[in-house]
C-alpha cells in the first residue's frame, strides 16, 4: 500500500468540468464549452496515463485518503481512492474511451441547442465512472454508482421534450433502482458482519474464511445480493429490460454509457468482490448462469432487430452476459479482458451506428439503408474492424478475448462453453446481417426526400442540422477521427492478452486470497484450447457465411424464413413479449395497487377523510355553540340563569354524596 | 317565633320571581327591578339565618349587598339612560347592535 495524493485529481477533474458548463454554459460560445469538455476529460486522461506510467506492480495498490466522511463509533467511512492493476485498466478504459467520445460528441451534438447540457452531463458521467472505478470502498463506489445512474437517466433523457425518450429514462432509472436495492443490502450485511466497508479491510476478513460449499451462508448472501445489484446495472436477466430503451439517448451517450462503461460497472464490482464470490460458489454459480442465460437470450432478440441502435443494444447485453459468464467461472481476468476489448469494439460500432445516422439523416431502420459503403467509406471500414472483432475473427481484438472466456468456461462445464459458441455464431451473424443491410447493396432511403423528418426518428434532434440531407454523406473529420483510433484499439487490443500477459498483470488483485480456484486449468492440455479454438473461429465464419447468404446473395429469403417460422419469429420480434409480461405482472399491478388501496384507499379514506372530518367536526360544534352567542339580551340571561342552575344543582349533588 | 323555613321559602319565591321576571320582561328598568328582586331575596335568607343562629356576620353581609346593588343602581340606571338616548327605546329586544 502506496499513498499516491495525484488519485483524487482524476475524478475531480471532469466535475470541474461539468460544473463550468453546467454553470456557466448557457452564455458560453459552443466553441468555449467544447473547450472546457474537452480539457477536463482529456486532462483526466492525461493524469490516467501518467498514473499508469508511475504504475509499479511492486508498490501496488496505491491509495490516498482525501477526507473523513463517516465517524461512528468504531465504524469509520472515508472518502479515499484506491489504484490496483483491476481499477488501472478501468481508469485507463474509461478516461480513454471516454475523451474519444468526448471528441466524438463535439461533431455529433453541435447543431444540438442543449449543447452545452450535453457536454456538462458527459463530464458529469466521467466524475461519477471514475468515482466508481477509483472507490477504495464500497460507499464512495456507491457514490459512483448512483451517480452514473443518474448521469444515464440525464442523458437517456436528454431530447425529454419526446415521451419516448422521457419515459426510457424513467425506466433506466427504475430498473437499476432495483438493482440498487440488492446492492444496498449487501452493503449492510457486509458492515454487519465485518464493520467496515473498505475494500482491504473486508477482504482481509473474509479471506480466512472456508468456502460455503455445504450450504448457503452469509457469504452467498452477499454474493447474490451483490449480483442483483450487477444485473441492474450491467442489464442482465431479468433487469435487461432497460438497455435497449435506452437508446433513446443520443448515440454518444449509447456508446459511452450504454456499451463501454457505465454498464460494465457490474462486472466490475464483482469482480472487485471476487473474494467474496469466491467463497461463495452458489452465488458464483448464479452469476455464471445468470450470463450465459443472458448473452443467449439477448443474441437471439438481435438477430430480428431493425432498428440499427437496438441491435447494438441487444448486443452489448449479450457480450455483458459474457463477462459475468466468465466471471461466474471463476476467470476474473478472462472477464475484465473482454470488458476492455468490448469497450473498444462496441464504443466503436455504436459511434459508427451513429456516424450512419448522421450522414441519412436520422433514420436508424435499417431497411431503409443500404448501400452505404460507396457513400461512407471511412464508417464502413471502422464498421467492419469491429464487426470483425465483436464476431470473434482473428486476429482482431474480440476474438482474443472471447476465446479465452470460452476456454476458461469449458474447464468448468462444457454446457457454458457449448452456450456461448451458439451465442458467438447468432453474434457473428446479427452482426453481418447488419453490415449488409447498412453498407451492402442499394440504398433504399428516399434520398432527396425533403419530408424525411415524418419518420418519427428524425424527431432524434436530426432535422435540427442546419445542412439539408440530400443522397447520404460522409460525417466530419471531428467524428471520424475517433472511430480511426478505436479501430485501431479494436485491431490490436486483443494483443495485449496475447500468451496470458493481461492475466499476468492481474494476477496479483485476483490471486490475493485466491484458494479456492485455480487459474489455471492445464490439464485440459494445448491440444484441447487449439480444438476449441479452431471450433469458435469456424462457428463465427458460419455466421458470417450465413449472413452473406440471406442478406446479400439472397435478399429475399430472410422474410420466406420468417413466414415460415410464424409464431417463433413474431416471438422473436417482439423480444419474446417481456416487455409485456413485466407490464402485466409488475407495472399494472402496481398502478392498480396504489390507486385502488394506496391512493384512493389510504391516502383519500383515510389520511385526507382524518383532517376533512376533523375540520368538518370542529366546524359542526362550533355552529352549535355559536347558537349561545344570538346578541339576544334575554337569551343571554336565560344562559345564565342555566349555567348558574347547573351549577347550583352540582354543588348540591357533590354536598350530598359527600 | 315564625320558623326559619317561612322566611327561606318567601327567599326563594321573590328569587324564583326575579329569575322569571328577568327572563320574561321586555322592559329594560323591568329587569332592572328584577334584578334588585333576587338581590333581595337573597338578603331576605341572610338576615333569617343570622336572626336564626344569632350571628352577625349575616346582617353584615347584607349591609355589603346593598352597597353593591346601590352602586349598580347608579351605574345601570346611568346605561339605560344612555340606551334610551341612542335608541328611543327600552325594549331589550330591539338593543342588538352585536347580534349575528
Amino acid at each position: 500500500m502506496t499513498p499516491n495524493p495525484y488519485l483524487w485529481l482524476v475524478p475531480i477533474l471532469p466535475l470541474a468540468g461539468a460544473a463550468i458548463n453546467g454553470f456557466l454554459g448557457r452564455r458560453s460560445s459552443k466553441k468555449s464549452i467544447s473547450a472546457v469538455a474537452l480539457v477536463f476529460c482529456g486532462a483526466a486522461f492525461a493524469m490516467a496515463l501518467f498514473l499508469a506510467a508511475g504504475f509499479s506492480s511492486t508498490q501496488a495498490p496505491y491509495y490516498f485518503d482525501l477526507a473523513h466522511w463517516i465517524r461512528s463509533g468504531s465504524f469509520q467511512v472515508d472518502f479515499s481512492f484506491y489504484l490496483d492493476q483491476l481499477s488501472l485498466v478501468m481508469l485507463l478504459v474509461v478516461t480513454g474511451v471516454g475523451f474519444l467520445i468526448h471528441i466524438y460528441s463535439v461533431g455529433y451534438m453541435w447543431d444540438d441547442d442543449g449543447y452545452y447540457r450535453f457536454m456538462s452531463y458527459l463530464n458529469l458521467f466521467m466524475f461519477f465512472m471514475l468515482t466508481l472505478v477509483l472507490a477504495k470502498n464500497y460507499l464512495v463506489m456507491f457514490i459512483g454508482w448512483e451517480g452514473v445512474g443518474l448521469a444515464s437517466y440525464l442523458l437517456i433523457g436528454f431530447w425529454f421534450t419526446k415521451d419516448s425518450a422521457a419515459a426510457a429514462g424513467k425506466k433506466a432509472f427504475i430498473v437499476n433502482r432495483i438493482g440498487d436495492f440488492g446492492f444496498l443490502i449487501a452493503l449492510f450485511l457486509i458492515i454487519n458482519h465485518f464493520h467496515s466497508l473498505d475494500f482491504p479491510t473486508v477482504f482481509q476478513a473474509v479471506a480466512p474464511l472456508t468456502s460455503e460449499t455445504a450450504g448457503a451462508g452469509f457469504l452467498t448472501a452477499i454474493g447474490l445480493l451483490l449480483m442483483v445489484g450487477a444485473a441492474g446495472k450491467s442489464a442482465q436477466i431479468p433487469l435487461y429490460v432497460w438497455l435497449p430503451d435506452a437508446m433513446e439517448g443520443p448515440t454518444p451517450v449509447s456508446a459511452l454509457i450504454h456499451a463501454a462503461t457505465m454498464v460494465t460497472a457490474g462486472v466490475y464490482m464483482v469482480a472487485r468482490s471476487h473474494v467474496i464470490f469466491e467463497r461463495a460458489p452458489m452465488a458464483l454459480t448464479v452469476v455464471a448462469i445468470i450470463g450465459t442465460l443472458t448473452a443467449l437470450f439477448a443474441a437471439t432478440i438481435g438477430i430480428a432487430q431493425t432498428d440499427i441502435k437496438k441491435v447494438l443494444a441487444y448486443s452489448t447485453v449479450s457480450q455483458l452476459g459474457y463477462m459475468f459468464m466468465a466471471c461466474g467461472v471463476g476467470a476474473f481476468s478472462a472477464g475484465i479482458f473482454h470488458l476492455m476489448t468490448h469497450a473498444f469494439f462496441k464504443g466503436l460500432l455504436f459511434l459508427a451506428a451513429g456516424s450512419v445516422i448522421h450522414g441519412v439523416g436520422g433514420e436508424q431502420d435499417m431497411r431503409k439503408m443500404g448501400g452505404l459503403r460507396q457513400y461512407m467509406p471511412v464508417t464502413f471500414v471502422t464498421m467492419g474492424i469491429a464487426t470483425l472483432a465483436i464476431a470473434g475473427i482473428p486476429p482482431f481484438a474480440g476474438f482474443w478475448s472471447k476465446d479465452e472466456i470460452l476456454w476458461q468456461a469449458f474447464g468448468t462445464s462444457w454446457v457454458y462453453w457449448l452456450i456461448g459458441v451458439i451465442t458467438a455464431f447468432i453474434t457473428s451473424f446479427y452482426m453481418f446481417r447488419l453490415m449488409y443491410m447498412t453498407f451492402g447493396g442499394e440504398y433504399r432511403g428516399s434520398a432527396s426526400d425533403p419530408g424525411h423528418s415524418a419518420h418519427g426518428h428524425a424527431a432524434h434532434g436530426h432535422d435540427a442540422h442546419g445542412h439539408g440531407h440530400g443522397d447520404p454523406h460522409e460525417s466530419p473529420w471531428v467524428m471520424l477521427g475517433p472511430l480511426v483510433i478505436l479501430a485501431v484499439l479494436s485491431v490490436f487490443g486483443g494483443f495485449v492478452g496475447h500468451g496470458n500477459r493481461f492475466e499476468h498483470f492481474l494476477a496479483p488483485v485476483f490471486q490475493q486470497g485466491a484458494n479456492v480456484i485455480a487459474q489455471e486449468t492445464s490439464d485440459a492440455g494445448k491440444s484441447t484450447e487449439y480444438l476449441l479454438m479452431v471450433i469458435s473461429i469456424s462457428v463465427a465464419g458460419l455466421g458470417w457465411l450465413l449472413a452473406w447468404l440471406l442478406y446479400s446473395r439472397r435478399p429475399q429469403l430472410p422474410a420466406r424464413i420468417a413466414a415460415s417460422l410464424g409464431g417463433l419469429y413474431q416471438a422473436v420480434v417482439h423480444k419474446y413479449y417481456v416487455d409485456e409480461i413485466y407490464a402485466a405482472v409488475f407495472v399494472k399491478p402496481l398502478i392498480e395497487g396504489s390507486t385502488t388501496i394506496l391512493w384512493h384507499g389510504v391516502d383519500q379514506d383515510v389520511i385526507d377523510a382524518t383532517v376533512n372530518n376533523s375540520a368538518t367536526a370542529a366546524r359542526e360544534v362550533s355552529d352549535a355553540a355559536r347558537q349561545m352567542q344570538s346578541g339576544n339580551l334575554r337569551s343571554y340571561a336565560g344562559w345564565v340563569a342555566a349555567g348558574g342552575a347547573v351549577v347550583i344543582a352540582y354543588m348540591v349533588w357533590m354536598g350530598v354524596t359527600h | 317565633m315564625i320558623p326559619l323555613s317561612y322566611y327561606l321559602v318567601l327567599s326563594g319565591i321573590l328569587f324564583v320571581c326575579g329569575v322569571l321576571g328577568f327572563l320574561i320582561k321586555r322592559n329594560i328598568i323591568t329587569i332592572f327591578m328584577s334584578i334588585e328582586l333576587m338581590l333581595n331575596g337573597v338578603n331576605l335568607s341572610f338576615v333569617a339565618f343570622a336572626a336564626q343562629w344569632h350571628a352577625l356576620s349575616g346582617q353584615v353581609f347584607v349591609f355589603f349587598v346593598m352597597v353593591v346593588a346601590a352602586a349598580e343602581a347608579a351605574v345601570g340606571l346611568a346605561i339605560i339612560i344612555a340606551v334610551y338616548r341612542t335608541r328611543e327605546t327600552l325594549n331589550v329586544d330591539r338593543v342588538n347592535l352585536l347580534k349575528l
